[in-house]
């Protein structure tokens, strides 16, 4: 157990490094949603005036952490290149042929990605904050808005990296990325009260892991958050995390055993 | 312990247990035959040379007893322990340069080698100070905190190997350790090779495409064609396999090359004779011993002879005999 931990530690620590070396992606998973907080921020400024649309603060204060959670979405799927990666650089094969633990290769990619979440998450509050959105759940509600988005980070890269182990292409990764983001994305709460919009994608949405994290953390950064509506879908975005997560397990092993 | 590589230790090999010991192994990637019932075994404290053409299935083998792939069928064991039963102890006791780089290309060279010691449970001084002589040795220390990255394709291969060794494995393998190295670090390594197995006692798994590198390193080896072996023994043994040496005569005068031929064919026991401008070649069972003939039978047919010599088979006479055409197919790929 305690070699499981440190293994997965240094796969992590190899991770981070490289991000802290090229700083650049990680401005790059930055730059999308500041632009989005703050363009449409100003854009939709007036859709809280919308019947039906429950919010007590700003726009700003509901897009917040819609955008935080949004971001953990799309730097997440694309974790599978990591593999990718490391299986065209002969990285994998290196490591396979190391006593390192299996059980690390799947929770070093998913510490690295919570890693990432944390940092991206702070930041899009702290601009949040500077451009005027106040948050009256306080520190508790961030923190568990961040959790909220770990565990929907690990879900989808837990998919990502359990797609690129099974198809072994960038191809497969990017598609991840690109076409099932999105979709949940408005498919979801994120970026506007699901509540105005029509009656089919409110019932999908309330299947939607995306819509359990955005109204969680919505809930939680107000001021008298009701738990028992945060915590059920918390307990939600887990389970469905775990489940991946025993996916992607599954995926590595098929992946051994074809090579 | 020190262990010469040579004829002797391979002979003393079936009392001690094979470091290597493949059995039988199989393996089939949709249409191909990768390997296809090959077998060997490699005596403790010695350097085993896996030769063959490209695509003979050298690489599929050396996956299969380094836990990155399962046979078919047949069964192999490492360091004395069972590669299907027990991947994960076969792990722990053995270095692997596999035939792509497996070096992270944005750490740095020290971090390459650090993350594989780490994993190998090396604690903290330990690590550091082993690091720094493996870097010392390949002589990358100038270039240790640079990201691998930067480093030419030659810096990146000794990376490679120590990084193979970095904890000190019983069993290392070596898939074409040499490919793309210039011909200085080329006899570092092979130095480094056998100072290994010499004073280290390790015992190496060596696939090359350069004969001189089997011949000079190897205490056995073997030559696969095809994912099976299709020879194998010393170098020597292997040599001597091949019944004959060439004796090769250089003619004074051109106009004497028809007569030299004749006279070589009136030579009891010498055959393959073949004779062009200044040269003239025979095959003969000893070459020490018939060479007076072959003097004596030139002269008295009044050949004037310039210069004589004994050849005894090199391995490129083994390998072409045995894997013939292929292999000069895919030698002159690699000097195009
Ligand atoms: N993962 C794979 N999928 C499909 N075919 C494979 C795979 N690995 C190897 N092969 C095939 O198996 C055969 C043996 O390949 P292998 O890599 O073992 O040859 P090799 O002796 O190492 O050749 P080289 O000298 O070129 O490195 C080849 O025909 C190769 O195409
Ligand atoms: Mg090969």
């Amino acid at each position: 157990m305690t070699t499981m931990v440190s293994h997965s530690g240094y796969l992590t620590v190899r991770a981070v490094r490289a991000l802290v070396r090229q700083p650049v992606f990680l401005i790059i998973t930055l730059m999308q949603p500041i632009i989005w907080l703050l363009l449409f921020g100003q854009l939709f400024s007036k859709v809280v005036e919308i019947p039906g649309f429950e919010s007590t603060g700003s726009y700003l204060d509901y897009l917040t952490p819609g955008v935080v959670v949004m971001t953990a979405l799309f730097s997440s799927g694309w974790s599978g290149m990591g593999f990718i990666l490391d299986m065209e650089r002969g990285v994998m094969d290196r490591l396979l042929s190391s006593p390192v633990r299996r059980g690390a290769m799947i929770s070093g990619p998913l510490a690295y990605q919570a890693v990432t979440t944390v940092i991206q998450s702070v930041v899009i509050f702290v601009v949040g904050w500077l451009a005027g959105a106040r948050f009256p759940g306080g520190l508790v509600g961030i923190v568990v808005t961040i959790v909220a988005a770990i565990l929907l980070a690990s879900a989808l890269a837990s998919f990502s990296n359990a797609l690129a182990l099974l198809l072994r292409s960038q191809e497969s990764v990017i598609g991840v990325a690109q076409l099932l983001v999105l979709p949940l994305v408005f498919l979801s709460s994120a970026v506007m009260d699901i509540r105005v919009a029509p009656e089919w994608i409110q019932t999908v949405s309330t299947y939607n892991p995306v819509d359990w994290a955005a109204t969680a953390s919505r809930i939680v950064l107000s001021a008298d958050p009701d738990w028992y509506e945060v915590l059920w879908r918390l307990g939600g975005l887990l389970a469905v995390a775990v489940v991946v997560g025993w996916l992607a397990t599954r995926a590595f092993r098929t992946y051994q055993r074809a090579a | 312990m020190s262990v010469q590589p040579g004829p002797a230790t391979a002979l003393s090999m079936s009392s001690a247990t094979p470091a290597i010991e493949a059995v039988e192994l199989s393996k089939r990637y949709g249409e191909v035959q990768a390997l296809d019932g090959l077998s060997i075994a490699v005596a403790p404290g010695t350097v085993f040379g896996l030769l063959g053409p490209n695509g003979a299935g050298k690489s599929t083998a050396v996956k299969i007893l380094t836990t990155l792939a399962r046979p078919d069928s047949g069964s192999a064991t490492v360091a004395g322990i069972d590669v299907l039963r027990r991947p994960d102890a076969v792990r722990r006791a053995i270095g692997v340069v596999t035939q792509r780089s497996g070096v992270d290309p944005v750490a740095t060279g020290r971090e390459n080698l650090q993350l594989i010691g780490r994993i190998h449970g090396m604690r903290g001084g330990e690590i550091k100070a082993r690091t720094a002589e493996l870097l010392d040795r390949f002589e990358l220390t100038e270039h240790a905190d640079r990201p691998a990255r930067t480093y030419s394709g030659g810096m990146q291969r000794k990376l490679d190997v120590a990084m193979g060794l970095i904890h000190r494995p019983q069993v290392l393998f070596l898939d074409e350790p040499t490919t793309g190295l210039d011909p200085e670090a080329r006899s570092q390594m092979w130095q480094e090779i056998s100072r290994l197995t010499g004073a280290e006692g390790l015992s190496i798994l060596l696939t090359t495409h350069y004969l001189e590198e089997a011949d000079q390193l190897a205490a056995e080896l073997a030559i696969v064609d095809r994912g099976r072996i299709v020879a194998a023994g010393t170098p020597e043994q292997l040599k001597a396999g091949l019944r004959g040496d060439a004796i090769v005569v250089e003619l004074a005068d051109e106009v004497a090359t028809a007569k030299a031929a004749t006279a070589l064919r009136a030579v009891p026991g010498a055959r393959e004779i073949t004779a062009d401008g200044h040269t003239a070649r025979a095959r003969v069972d000893a070459g020490a011993s018939a060479l007076p003939a072959v003097l004596a039978g030139l002269e008295q047919a009044g050949v004037l002879v310039a210069s004589a010599t004994v050849a005894r088979p090199s391995l490129d006479d083994v390998y072409l005999r045995h894997a013939g055409r292929a292999f000069a197919a895919a030698h002159e790929q690699e000097v195009a």
